[in-house]
């Protein structure tokens, strides 16, 4: 089947459910259907690094985790009609969902663009490892600063605003959850076809020719980084309004797995992976999660038989690349 | 502040970094002989500590429990490499942290299915209750001094081991050339099996060790395991030395950091502010060592180029 097509059936079906969950009033399916469009976005991020770059960050829970926090921060000083900051210049908190997604995305891109420039230095096994290890800094960080809630997270109670829309109607929230994730979907396949995303495919497949003509691959690579921060970001500043919770679990190793995990079980390296697997995640934890309380030991096993037989995920399976793609 | 206090804490730091390294050098002889990432690691280490808890409780014995912890881990690691591992060796890093990422999950839900959700509680054997006067009138926990001896013990013995012994050889042949040493007869299937098994065992050991100053619970691996990553990548991948300088030097960095920091951001500030910023600083001290290290020496302190 042509890769095209997967990803239309993809959409149709991330569309088609929330809508009949709409007409048939059951909110909850809705709520899950705006988990996947969120989490696809986070995997969107990371599938830019990893898929197209890559790099195979073990970390990026940071940058979903910054995301969150910017959102909450930025809301519970809004709420709390405290100045973020006084000094040098006053900064006021914000409800406004048109200001905390900028700030996330741009908190989130510097930060990457730190860890990037360290991590980068390094390759392979040590990338992998160094990304996780600055993810898990941010977690520790998040633990034990008190001023944000510390350990057990920090809650807004009411959801950020969009002009002209009720965030709080489920099939609202959702629809704008979509809309980024397909403006960043949008965002990925134009850059991918730019003379950026040439460079950084040549850089994933060979930095020595991608010198030899003249580019320096660091850079490449550093600003895909930056970017897939940035994306990743984006989603944890509405993971956190969707759940209008923040906590260092976001941040967790384990939630930089799960991304990875989205991203793998769906295709690397496929524009619409990251979507399928998102998809595929929250309806193994909605059905297993129904069958026994300790659904993971199948998703476990699951996995295991994805990564060594069922190569290149969902949509590998459906639409296979000729080997030398 | 006192002498007294700070020599403890070094022996704490002694200590915790013995531990790591039981923790790192499995892990990095399996990158080393096999060019493998185990994320897996930690759950052996949980491993270990059950089948300790499980059999300590049931019979009594401590020792016994111990060599349950070897048996299981290193049984549960050979199954493991046998089953599983054994297919990820000429597949990528990223699917090597995938698949094991997975063995995770399995281990860790299995685990809870098998002991329920609560602690299991180890108690430290009868005959090492108590301090122990060191010279200098510092008195240090007996236990925590044994496990220190046992950690440096096992080192000593590691670098033998490697060093001095025909396995010690082959696997030191396995890390420079794979198709060389199959060739020359020596069966490579059975040999990565071993040390993947040597590797389990040493961190079922840790975790035995371990499960008696904290408790045993699903979920125990996993810090300890991202502690032991951050000393193989200070040390070196590969690199059993490596391994031992790093996890010393994360041993006592982190517990230093913790009981320094807070203390001397109180010269200058507030107490409660103070403890705040040293304890958040404390706990990212380490990654930034690690950070410091990767500056200078991107492969490691003791990592081939």
């Amino acid at each position: 089947m042509r890769e095209g097509w997967v990803s239309v059936a993809v959409l149709a079906v991330l569309v088609a459910v929330p809508l009949g969950a709409w007409a048939l009033d059951e909110p909850f399916v809705i709520t899950l259907a705006t988990k996947v469009a969120i989490f696809a976005l986070a995997g969107v991020g990371l599938n830019f690094a990893l898929g197209f770059g890559g790099l195979v960050s073990f970390g990026h829970a940071a940058f979903f985790g910054i995301g969150g926090y910017a959102a909450g921060i930025l809301a519970s000083h809004a709420a709390n009609y405290e100045p973020l900051m006084e000094w040098p210049f006053a900064v006021e908190g914000s409800q406004q969902m048109l200001v905390i997604w900028p700030v996330a995305m741009v908190v989130s891109a510097l930060a990457a663009l730190v860890i990037g420039a360290l991590s980068l230095r390094t390759s392979g096994v040590y990338f992998i490892m160094v990304t996780l290890a600055f993810a898990q800094m941010l977690f520790y960080f998040a633990i034990s600063w008190p001023s944000y809630g510390g350990e057990d997270g920090l809650s807004f109670y009411v959801r950020n605003q969009f002009p002209g829309a009720n965030t709080f109607d489920p099939i609202q929230y959702f629809a704008i959850c979509l809309v980024l994730l397909l403006a960043a979907l949008a965002l990925s396949a134009v850059l991918l076809r730019s003379r950026f995303g040439l460079a950084l495919e040549g850089a994933r497949q060979n930095p020595e020719r991608l010198l030899s003509v003249g580019i320096r691959p660091f850079g490449v690579r550093l600003t895909a980084f930056v970017i897939s921060g940035a994306l990743t970001g984006l989603a944890g500043a509405l993971y956190a309004d969707l759940n209008r919770f923040v906590s260092p679990s976001m941040l967790s190793w384990q939630t930089s797995g799960e991304i990875m995990i989205f991203v793998i079980l769906g295709g690397v390296g496929r524009l619409w992976g990251p979507v399928a697997g998102a998809g595929l995640y929250i309806l193994l934890e909605h059905q297993l999660g129904g069958i026994s309380e300790y659904w993971q030991v199948f998703l476990g096993m699951l996995l295991l038989v994805v990564v060594i037989f069922a190569r290149g995920g969902v949509i590998g399976v459906l639409s296979p690349r000729r080997a030398h793609d | 502040m006192t002498a007294v206090l700070l020599i403890e804490q070094v022996l704490n730091g002694l200590q915790y970094g013995v531990m790591l390294f039981l923790m790192a050098a499995g892990l990095t002889l399996v990158f080393g002989v096999m060019g493998l990432i185990n994320l897996a690691h930690g759950s052996l280490y949980m491993v270990g500590a059950f089948a300790c808890a499980a059999v300590a409780g049931w019979t009594g014995s401590f020792v016994l429990g111990l060599v349950a912890a070897l048996a299981a881990a290193a049984a549960a690691g050979a199954l493991v490499e046998l089953v599983v591992i054994r297919r990820l060796y000429a597949r990528d890093h990223l699917d090597q942290v995938l698949a094991t990422f997975a063995l995770i999950l399995i281990f860790s839900e299995g685990t809870r299915w098998l002991f329920g959700s609560f602690p299991l509680f180890l108690s430290v054997p009868s005959a090492l209750v108590g301090a122990v006067t060191l010279p200098g009138g510092i008195e240090y926990p007996l236990y925590r001094l044994v496990i220190i001896l046992i950690g440096l013990g096992i080192a000593v013995g590691l670098f033998l081991l490697i060093g001095r012994t025909r396995l010690g050889m082959r696997i030191r042949a396995g890390e420079a050339d794979r198709e060389m040493i199959a060739a020359l007869g020596v069966d490579i299937d059975k040999l990565y099996t071993m040390v993947f098994a040597l590797g389990a065992a040493l961190a079922g050991l840790a975790g035995a060790l371990v499960g008696t100053i904290q408790s045993v619970q699903v979920g125990m691996g996993e810090p300890v395991l991202i502690l032991a990553f951050v000393v193989i990548v200070i040390g070196g991948i590969g690199s059993i030395k490596g391994a031992l300088v790093g996890a010393l030097l994360v041993g006592m960095t982190d517990t230093l950091g913790k009981l320094l920091l807070p203390v001397g951001f109180g010269l200058f500030m507030e107490p409660s502010a103070a403890s705040a910023v040293g304890s958040s600083l404390a706990s990212m001290l380490i990654y930034m060592l690690m950070a410091g290290v990767l500056l200078l020496r991107p492969q490691g302190l003791f990592g081939d180029a």
